[in-house]
């Protein structure tokens, strides 16, 4: 089964009255001012934010009047064109040519930064490439353990040190090993942090100093994971570490949920930061490349 | 917490209240950008509806039209019904009278459980209780771990077995709790989706097994317009009698706490406010409505101040400032007590008005670096200068900016300062022999400043 089949498996499972007012709003009927309130709310309701909903709506208002569009069915259809479009906007295929391709992962507390980084481990190292995890959370009790067990799991090597250490040292040493055993991949985990500490941004800056300095070129990779739970401040997460460190892009993470992650759209149209991957489940596999048309059509349950 | 939410429903408000006479096209741009700021902090649309309309037939009715002050009465009201929102009353937490009690917490995976359990614990022991942890979350690689790690670094006692499944490890757990003369014990479920029916199903298992006083869902503070479903589901198929707020430390507009409540009917019983194990605080609704509104919340400030100053320690303090032995040992005491009452930007929200002070001139004014600047330079000294500050000279001060990162300069600042500090207080007490300032002592809590 696809990620996208199972996300829309999950969306038909949970029914929690999204999808529902999608179908019955696009069933059939005039397009009047309260088909557009009406599509501005469920949009909203779906996480897309004031702001980008209201934004769009307009815009389709719009569109569907130069092009006499008169049923609801074509304004759906425009709908997930817009959609499609903003979030492959700034898609872009990335190789892992250079190496080794070092990949940060970053991101407030509970997003699932160590499961995805897991995950990815797992999807490289199927690829055939030699992958080193970095286990940098060294500030949660039993990060390091937890990363440690899913190492072994996906047979992928691991870098740690002891729990309280600091980072930027542990990044150090990884950097160096990694082009003394040849890595082609790296995959480093960091501890959560909120958007809004400033020391604990400062410690993130360090570290990506640490591994620009180490490597040229990377972190080829930086991406903030962010839980599809989440409401508009993850606008406002990813402005505060894009502006410690560039991020390159964002794993959307619990997608098996009732959320839809629809402030990915947000954070798209805000700050151009595309989606790069998206989480499904608890399992190794439940991981994705994202594709944009996929999640636009299981978004609007087309 | 809250403070995006509270500067905009400020701003609308502070627009109305300066208004003699209120039109009903004043009321409707009111509620327009009152509903925007609504959404924009989360608050699901549902409520949103509900609460927006509520206000605005209350606005445009009798109370407020023929009143003098109708601004004043919009703003009253939309306090009232925020509170209302909330839930009127702190919910306490339900002690069983026979056996120990027991408390569930309950989650979607990453919402903050397991550091939950043990603030939780730390909270309780504090109010004289001796809580055992469980812990029952099997699943996630490492999660047991954690618990073991964080409830050692308290010393609390944390049961856990990792042969069985997590039903059996919460009756073991009661068990020894019984056995061992616990009389709190606080069960760590794992993390599940709402919509995972077996997952969901061990969780009644959980509850009927245990009989729990409490089961708690512990709801992430950024959590959007899915709050609410993940909420509903819970509530439906565990029964909740509670609800626990976490990582309100960020600049989250925290929609979901007005929302999880008006949905599901449970109380948000605490709020975790920071990494802290100290970091968990009883939820109010009535002090958090008047936080967002700019109104202050000088009862938490008070309950705050007593809670972590040291009441012995400001006696001693009060006797050495009368015999003017104060040092700058002292000093650094007094900071550090500062320091434990939480961020500065936190407090000044719990004094009415104090949000209406512009955003730079908080940061510049209240650099909590600053603290740790002083803390550094009063390290950097020896022991004797700290008891004697007058022998330092100009290459004393050259190594201590040195030694504290800082410079010649803020040594000096320093300095000054303490000196102006201790003949302030000289007058002081030569001031109160005189009796003029008797009235003065009452109130003081041993703060030199």
């Amino acid at each position: 089964m696809s990620l996208i089949e199972q996300f829309k498996k999950s969306l038909s499972r949970s029914r929690s009255g999204f999808t529902d007012r999608l179908n019955s709003l696009f069933a059939g009927g005039e397009l009047n001012e309260e088909f557009y309130e009406e599509l501005d709310e469920i949009l909203v309701s779906g996480d897309t934010g004031v702001q980008t909903s209201l934004m769009m709506v307009e815009q389709l208002k719009e569109e569907a009047r130069q092009q006499k569009i008169k049923t609801r069915e074509e304004v759906r259809e425009l709908l997930l064109q817009k959609l499609t479009g903003i979030l492959s906007s700034e898609q872009k295929e990335v190789e892992a040519s250079e190496k080794p391709h070092v990949i940060l992962l970053v991101g407030v507390n509970g997003s699932g930064k160590t499961t995805s980084a897991a995950k990815l481990a797992s999807l490289y190292h199927k690829q055939g490439k030699k992958v080193l995890l970095v286990a940098g959370d060294t500030f949660r009790a039993a990060a390091v353990e937890q990363l440690e067990i899913w190492s072994e799991r996906a047979g992928v090597d691991l870098i740690k040190q002891q729990a309280g250490s600091d980072p930027s040292a542990l990044y150090f040493d990884a950097m160096n090993s990694a082009r003394a055993r040849d890595v082609d991949v790296v995959i480093g985990d960091t501890a959560g942090r909120l958007h809004s500490k400033y020391n604990l941004m400062e410690e993130l800056n360090k570290i990506y100093r640490i591994v620009a300095r180490s490597i040229p070129g990377a972190p080829h990779q930086v991406l903030m994971v962010v839980d599809a739970t989440t409401g508009q401040n993850a606008v406002a997460q990813a402005n505060s570490f894009n502006e410690t460190l560039p991020l390159t892009g964002l794993v959307l993470t619990k997608l098996d949920g009732t959320a839809r992650g629809g402030i990915v759209i947000s954070i798209q149209d805000n700050l151009n930061i595309p989606v790069r991957f998206i989480g499904t489940g608890e399992k190794m596999e439940d991981i994705a490349p994202f594709d944009p048309a996929g999640f636009a059509r299981a978004l609007l349950d087309v | 917490m809250f403070s995006n939410l509270a500067d905009k429903l400020q701003k609308t408000l502070r627009q109305l209240k300066g208004k003699g006479k209120l039109s009903e096209k004043d009321v409707d741009a009111a509620m327009r950008e009152i509903r925007l700021a609504l959404l924009e902090a989360d608050v699901n649309f549902k409520v949103v509806k509900d609460f927006v309309a509520k206000i605005r037939e209350r606005a445009v009715g009798h109370e407020v039209m023929s009143s003098l002050t109708p601004g004043q009465q919009v703003v009253k009201i939309v306090n009232q019904e925020m509170t209302r929102l909330m839930g009127e009353t702190h919910g306490s937490l339900a002690i069983s009278d026979k056996g120990p009690t027991s408390i569930m917490l309950v989650g979607l995976q990453g919402s903050g459980k397991t550091t939950t359990v043990v603030k939780l614990a730390v909270h309780l022991r504090k109010g004289g209780r001796n809580p055992l942890l469980v812990a029952a979350d099997i699943y996630r690689p490492g999660a047991v771990k954690q618990l073991k790690i964080l409830s050692d670094s308290v010393d609390i006692r944390c049961y856990s077995n990792e042969e069985d499944d997590p039903v059996e490890i919460c009756r073991d757990g009661l068990q020894t709790a019984i056995k061992d003369g616990f009389d709190t014990v606080i069960f760590d479920t794992a993390g599940r989706l709402h919509i995972d029916e077996e997952m969901m199903s061990e969780l009644a298992a959980i509850r009927d097994t245990v009989e729990p006083s409490e089961v708690l869902l512990v709801v992430d503070a950024m959590t959007g317009q899915d709050a609410v479903n993940a909420a509903e589901s819970f509530n439906k198929k565990v029964g909740l009698s509670g609800v626990i707020l976490t990582k309100l430390d960020g600049d989250t507009r925290g929609g979901a706490a007005l929302s999880v409540r008006a949905v599901t009917g449970c109380p948000i019983k605490f709020i975790g406010v920071g990494e802290k194990v100290e970091a968990l605080e009883p939820f109010y609704p009535d002090r958090m409505a008047s936080r967002i509104l700019g109104m202050g919340d000088v009862l938490s400030l008070i309950e705050k101040a007593e809670a972590s100053i040291d009441q012995t320690k400001a006696r001693e303090m009060e006797q050495k400032l009368r015999s003017q032995q104060f040092t700058l040992d002292d000093f650094k005491d007094q900071l550090g007590q500062l320091k434990n009452l939480g961020s500065l930007d936190d407090i000044l929200n719990m004094i009415p008005g104090g949000g209406n002070i512009p955003k730079e001139v908080r940061q510049m004014s209240l650099d909590e670096n600053n603290f740790t600047r002083v803390e550094a330079i009063i390290g950097s000294m020896t022991k004797n200068e700290r008891q004697d500050p007058s022998v330092l000279n100009s290459s004393r001060r050259r190594r201590i900016a040195m030694g504290s990162g800082t410079t010649v300069q803020d040594v000096n600042r320093l300095l000054n300062q303490f000196s102006q500090m201790q003949k302030m207080f000289k007058q002081m007490s030569s001031l109160e022999k005189k009796g003029t300032l008797k009235k003065m002592k009452k109130g003081k809590k041993g703060f030199p400043f």
